[in-house]
């Protein structure tokens, strides 16, 4: 199986099929459709309550239920939520972390990927192992001597505020790096493999220096695995959960995953606030989805697609 | 295949690198490595040696041998249940929801009408966070208000859905397939794509029908998408904490390996050592699917 393949999904192409009997294609076809719909419908549904949710008071749904006719529908609770909440500021935070995270781990991992595949260094199978390995480790195993770690390294004031590395963005972005490192190394990695050779050794051959291989001849001709790249990290690191939870203690700092819980009250828990919430806070990977469909697709597969 | 000596004449090759490219190369290929070390396999190492002390994070580091395993093998409650609840999850996505990722792909694959309409959607779950999922599983399966309750309209005795030990667990593997099928999915949509269409046309010729086509032509070819889709579920049902860290932050009945770490490291009785040997566990369990994954890998590289 080659890369490239996986990286343009054709949108469905037509294909010769075996032929079969026409009726028993007709009703195998319609069986398919009504099966996929339904699946399709009951995969869409939770997502269209929560919209359906936040757009109602809580004192109709907590006395008709989640599912019930609307009797007031109001974007009341998104403008609680982003104003009154303070939810604004947490997408600012995530925004903090995940814009540089992604930069920097492609801009890192597209040069060990280079080191690895396109250099014939000693050791290179070693180097891309243990990136890989490390990517795939459960983050609880390394949280603990990290959250030590963390709160022993000195940061000046206009850094972080708690002049540790702990309680401030730099922690949960320099994880964010280390761990998704290895992903983009062993994607890329596979991706240069699959380019040409005789453009590299003939830029050599030019005397070009490791720099120029790496900067003007290899990485322009990545830019389709970097996009894809790109577009599944910036989801990923957004959507991350835990790195906040455990490197910040500050309700401030929080990105906008991990602060969800902050709109749930002490003693009561205004639900249809939190779907609210939940919708604004799903809203931009759905729209990146949407629009990068293809890149992101085909990220997930650059990984698998090797063989 | 080349003598040792030619290949290591290869490998050398004739260039030299410069000055100029040695510092790049050390910077550029240093900064990185020292992140992964310092930041992931120093920790994991961190880890291992604080499995041995009881340390509460703030006092001295006390050596305590193996005691925190046994006290965890053997004298803390939450422990075999969530090793249960992890392998049920494990179970559960890897005979169900990846099965089902499959049949979805494979249907979408066959060019239905809207084939793109049923890609997105099965796959926007996928692009959800976690603790997004768990705040819409509470949505449905809330006991008093949830959409679950009011289908099944039994408003006199309501099944608490995700209060209740013995069902919440269930539940929330629900949640969990919505988005392990969809990523599933995708990657055998993507798998199937590549396998040569001339395979089934001579399967066809030669009389199999389309299951055994599927099964013994197919299938096996997707062999690089089966091992992807192993690791993925396995590695996800290892790192499962989110959803029920959103849901009831992994308690009544929802107790994993990944939430006890976490309780006992962070909150105001923090038990580092203890939590640590939590987490060799954790460690040991993956480190096994990791290396079984890497020498595959390994295999693969060399046959190139």
């Amino acid at each position: 199986m080659t890369l490239p393949a996986g990286i343009v999904l054709p949108p469905a192409q037509r294909r010769e099929r075996p032929v079969r009997p026409v009726g028993a294609r007709r009703r195998g076809r319609f069986g398919t459709q009504a099966f996929l719909l339904v699946v399709s419908l009951a995969f869409l549904a939770p997502l269209l309550l929560a919209v359906y949710a936040s757009l109602r008071p809580y004192q109709e749904t907590s006395e008709y239920g989640y599912f019930s006719l609307p009797r007031h529908l109001s974007f009341a609770y998104y403008k609680q939520a982003l104003l009154d909440s303070g939810m604004s500021r947490y997408f600012l935070n995530s925004l903090l972390i995940a814009v540089p995270g992604v930069l920097v781990t492609l801009f890192l991992a597209s040069f060990v990927a280079f080191a690895v595949a396109r250099l014939r260094l000693r050791g290179a199978m070693v180097l891309l192992m243990v990136f890989t390995a490390g990517n795939l480790l459960p983050q609880q195993v390394i949280v603990t001597p990290l959250y030590v770690l963390f709160n022993k390294v000195p940061l000046p004031y206009w850094m972080s505020d708690s002049m540790t590395l702990y309680d401030s963005l730099w922690a949960v972005i320099a994880v964010q790096i280390a761990f998704q490192l290895g992903f983009c190394v062993f994607v890329l990695a596979n991706f240069m493999r699959t380019l040409p050779r005789e453009i590299l050794e003939a830029a050599i051959v030019d005397g070009a220096g490791v720099w120029t291989q790496y900067w003007r001849v290899t990485l322009p001709l990545c830019r389709p695995a970097l996009a894809a790249l790109g577009t599944l990290q910036f989801t990923w690191m957004y959507n991350d959960f835990l790195w906040g939870l455990v490197f910040i203690s500050d309700g401030d700092k929080l990105p906008v995953t991990s602060a969800l819980n902050n709109l749930r009250g002490q003693f009561f828990t205004d639900y249809n606030l939190l779907a609210a919430g939940s919708v604004l806070v799903a809203l931009p990977t759905i729209l990146v989805f949407l629009l990068l469909q293809r890149h992101f697709i085909a990220g997930l597969t650059l990984g698998a697609g090797k063989g | 295949m080349p003598t040792p000596l030619a290949r290591r004449a290869r490998r050398r090759g004739p260039r030299r690198h410069t000055r100029r490219d040695l510092a790049v190369l050390g910077v550029l290929l240093g900064i990185p490595i020292l992140l992964d070390l310092a930041l992931i396999w120093g920790p994991t190492l961190a880890s291992i040696g604080l499995s041995f002390t009881t340390w509460d994070g703030i006092g001295d580091i006390q050596w305590a041998g193996g005691k925190n395993y046994e006290n965890l093998f053997t004298n803390y409650p939450q422990f075999w249940p969530a090793v249960r609840h992890n392998l049920l999850w494990l179970a559960f996505l890897g005979l169900i929801a990846t099965p089902f990722g499959l049949l979805l792909a494979v249907l979408i694959d066959r060019g239905v009408r809207f084939s793109r309409f049923y890609q997105s959607t099965l796959y926007m779950p996928v692009v959800l966070s976690l603790a997004v999922v768990g705040f819409i599983a509470q949505l449905i399966l809330s006991r008093d208000q949830g959409a679950l309750n009011a289908v099944l309209a039994d408003k006199r005795n309501p099944t608490d859905w995700l209060g209740d030990p013995d069902l919440n667990i269930w539940m929330v593997l629900l949640a969990a397939c919505w988005r392990h099928t969809g990523y599933v999915m995708i990657l055998y949509l993507a798998g199937l794509k590549s396998v040569d269409p001339t395979l089934k046309e001579a399967a066809a010729i030669d009389g199999a029908n389309e299951r055994q086509t599927f099964f013994r032509v197919v299938l096996p070819t997707l062999r690089p998408v089966n091992i992807i889709v192993g690791v993925i579920t396995v590695i996800e049902s290892l790192r499962a904490f989110d959803i029920v860290y959103a849901i009831n932050k992994g308690r009544n009945g929802l107790e994993l390996l990944s939430v006890l770490v976490t309780d006992n490291i962070i909150g105001e009785a923090a038990r580092i050592g203890f939590g640590s040997a939590i987490a060799v566990v954790l460690l040991l369990v993956s480190l096994g699917f990791i290396v079984t994954y890497l020498v595959q890998e390994l295999r693969g590289e060399e046959k190139r």
